[in-house]
């Protein structure tokens, strides 16, 4: 692919709200993990939450939008002068020249799980004030974020599960080479509810400690909720930007195994980033380093060691930073894609401090306490139910 | 942007599939409505087979209706539904409002927008990529921008398949939808001997109004099922003669679409 640059971007997730709070959080090892008080659920688990979020409550022209997830959306635009560089960008470009792809998994439905419970007695309808289209519909984080930033090009959510917000570095990919749009918003938000939490329970994949990425003894995955953004640009607009990141390349894929389980060798992970080296015209050893989708469950981590050790080898430093973070699901593309940001820019690899001790079957490198060294590409693997894959790279210039 | 359409789907109410809809749609037989008929794909083993929810069902079903023969591990494929599947989100959420909030483990994993993704990999042991995508109302116009986005740049055919099924309970209360649809359509950058018909597409800004469908049952099924917009490029299809369908996306943007049969294709 044509590379892009990502010229603004911004994150919000349990480890802080903007890119010096998450960094800095990266930098020392802090979790932002902590024991399961999420509304009225009682499962033995523990998440990571984002503080502060009911207080971000949505007012103006967009309250019909206020949800937890599109509060979530509005604190990632409003970090770090994100929403600032697209006003500048819609200038430059015009507002129906920059695209809108977006990610979520489960959107508003936390305020629908809360009008189910006040349906009306008698005629079992919600209440008055739910809003469908603004808050429940899977649409509603890209259309939000297009009406926020006032932008007027194509725009459209992403729902492929945990890889939706990688995929949608795909999607602006292509639109962008084919000049549908000339610059684009990509990201989204995954916030917490109660589907994902009773959900995953049900599945015996939840962990009742902070998870556990590739420890010999993990047991299962931490929810977080993160939501973040990137404005992606073509290079020839942006001369003598050197510091910028760019993104280089994208491979995806389908696992074609099963719904809810990876194939045990990662038949689909490796697929995913082989076509992510094509894509970006590079070799494995031009990685320095893999942010791991390694979620913390015994089968998922297995087989990405697997897909990791077939294209890359023994050699290349790996990491999740899901110990930190949470599994943010629909999130986790875009939360870890400023990650890899982040750590090309600031040159280090984050440790993984809930691991104690490495799964001795694991193959990969993973660096456990991290590194400082100056890194030119990482990978960033997103895997997802469904069997839907995505690695994306991200280098420096 | 040119593309060519090699394959083509169909279901909805007194739309059995493309073969029979054709004639219909192109207004050469009455369109009475009747209930759709949906039935597990053949092609997935018993476990998931039983699995299926309805609106699984009728996406592998229109999927393998488009595709031709031994295509279906090498395709690409585009995903798009307005609101997902209201039946088993409905009975998640009726879970969650009890005490016990027992969820059932294959009601989550068939709740992800993206679960006929994943039957259709499995079905089709294809391990092409794959997106799942929604624009509430502008679903269709949506996955049709991302299959000419995927099909220019990729140089691999895609697999565009958009379907709704109406929602029942509180949210069909809140979101009521005329009836289930599912269209899908195979579409390429080249042109092979499975092309029935070339279409020009352009995105403008403009207020031209949608394409609307003639016969009023149809119209009806085209404005109140996001997934049946794309009725009139069928139609369009149907009829076998150059036609022009305008088909509105979302943010005032419109698909200007010019289809042509493919024995008028100059290319």
């Amino acid at each position: 692919m044509n590379r892009l640059v990502l010229s603004h971007f911004s994150v919000v997730s349990c480890l802080g709200i903007g890119l010096a709070e998450t960094l800095s959080a990266l930098r020392s090892g802090r979790s932002g993990l902590r024991p399961c008080d999420f509304e009225t659920v009682s499962i033995p688990t523990y998440i990571g939450a984002v503080d502060g979020v009911d207080d971000q409550a949505l007012t103006g022209p967009l309250v019909d939008y206020d949800c937890r997830n599109n509060r979530l959306a509005a604190l990632a635009l409003a970090q770090d002068g994100f929403s600032q560089a697209v006003a500048e960008a819609r200038r430059r470009y015009g507002a129906d020249r920059i695209g809108v792809f977006a990610g979520t998994s489960t959107s508003g439905i936390l305020e629908t799980e809360i009008a189910f419970r006040r349906r009306d007695g008698d005629t079992g309808l919600l209440p008055a004030d739910f809003r469908y289209r603004e808050r429940h519909n899977t649409y509603s984080v890209a259309e939000f974020t297009q009406r926020a930033l006032g932008l007027q090009g194509p725009a459209v959510a992403v729902s492929s599960a945990c890889a939706s917000t990688a995929m949608a570095f795909a999607n602006a990919a292509r639109m962008i080479e084919l000049g549908l749009c000339d610059a684009a918003i990509v990201g989204g938000a995954d916030s917490l509810c109660l589907t994902t939490l009773y959900g995953f329970h049900s599945l015996q994949l939840t962990s009742q400690q902070p998870c556990r990425p590739f420890d010999t003894a993990r047991d299962g995955i931490s929810i977080g909720e993160a939501a973040g953004f990137a404005l992606l640009e073509r290079e020839d607009g942006m001369a003598g930007d050197d510091a910028a990141i760019r993104f280089l390349g994208y491979g995806e894929s389908s696992d074609a195994y099963h719904m809810s389980s990876p194939h045990p060798e990662g038949r689909g992970a490796r697929l995913a980033m082989e076509k992510a080296l094509d894509s970006a015209g590079l070799t494995p050893a031009d990685i320095d380093y893999v942010n791991l989708h390694g979620t913390a469950t015994k089968v998922g981590d297995a087989a990405e060691d697997a897909a990791i050790s077939t294209v890359f080898g023994t050699a290349t430093p790996c990491g999740s930073t899901k110990g930190m973070t949470g599994h943010t699901l629909g999130a986790c593309g875009i939360l870890e894609a400023t990650i890899a940001a982040l750590c090309l820019r600031h040159g280090f690899i984050p440790p993984s401090p809930t691991t104690d001790m490495i799964d001795l079957k694991a193959r990969c490198n993973y660096l456990r306490d991290g590194a400082v060294r100056p890194l030119n590409r990482v990978m960033s693997n997103s895997f997802g139910f469904g069997g839907s894959n995505c690695s994306l790279v991200f280098g420096r210039a | 942007m040119k593309l060519y359409i090699d394959g083509v789907g169909l279901l909805g109410p007194g739309l059995s599939g493309w073969t029979d809809g054709k004639t219909i749609l192109a207004g050469r037989a009455p369109y009475c409505p009747a209930e759709v008929r949906l039935a597990p794909s053949a092609l997935l083993p018993a476990a998931e087979r039983r699995r299926m929810t309805d609106i699984v069902k009728l996406a592998l079903a229109v999927g393998n209706e488009a595709l031709p023969a031994g295509f279906a591990s090498r395709t690409r494929t585009i995903f798009t539904s307005s609101g997902g599947d209201g039946a088993t989100i409905t009975a998640i959420l009726e879970t969650l409002a009890t005490e016990q909030r027992e969820v059932s483990p294959t009601r989550f994993h068939n709740s992800v927008h993206n679960a006929p993704a994943g039957y259709w990999g499995i079905a089709a042991q294809s391990r092409e990529a794959s997106i799942s995508l929604c624009a509430h109302d502008f679903s269709f116009a949506a996955g049709l921008i991302e299959a000419l986005a995927q099909a220019l740049t990729q140089d691999q055919p895609v697999l565009l398949i958009a379907y709704d099924v109406p929602y029942s309970g509180a949210l069909g209360a809140v979101r009521p939808l005329e009836g289930i649809c599912g269209i899908a359509l195979l579409v390429s950058a080249r042109r092979s001997d499975d092309s029935i018909a070339a279409m020009t597409l352009a995105l403008t800004r403009s207020d031209k109004p949608d394409t609307p469908m003639t016969e009023p049952a149809l119209d009806r099924l085209r404005t109140g099922t996001p997934a049946a917009r794309g009725l009139p490029l069928l139609a369009a299809l149907a009829r076998e003669t150059p036609s022009s369908v305008v088909l509105r996306a979302m943010a005032g943007n419109v698909l200007e679409i010019d289809v042509v049969p493919v024995e008028l294709d100059p290319a």
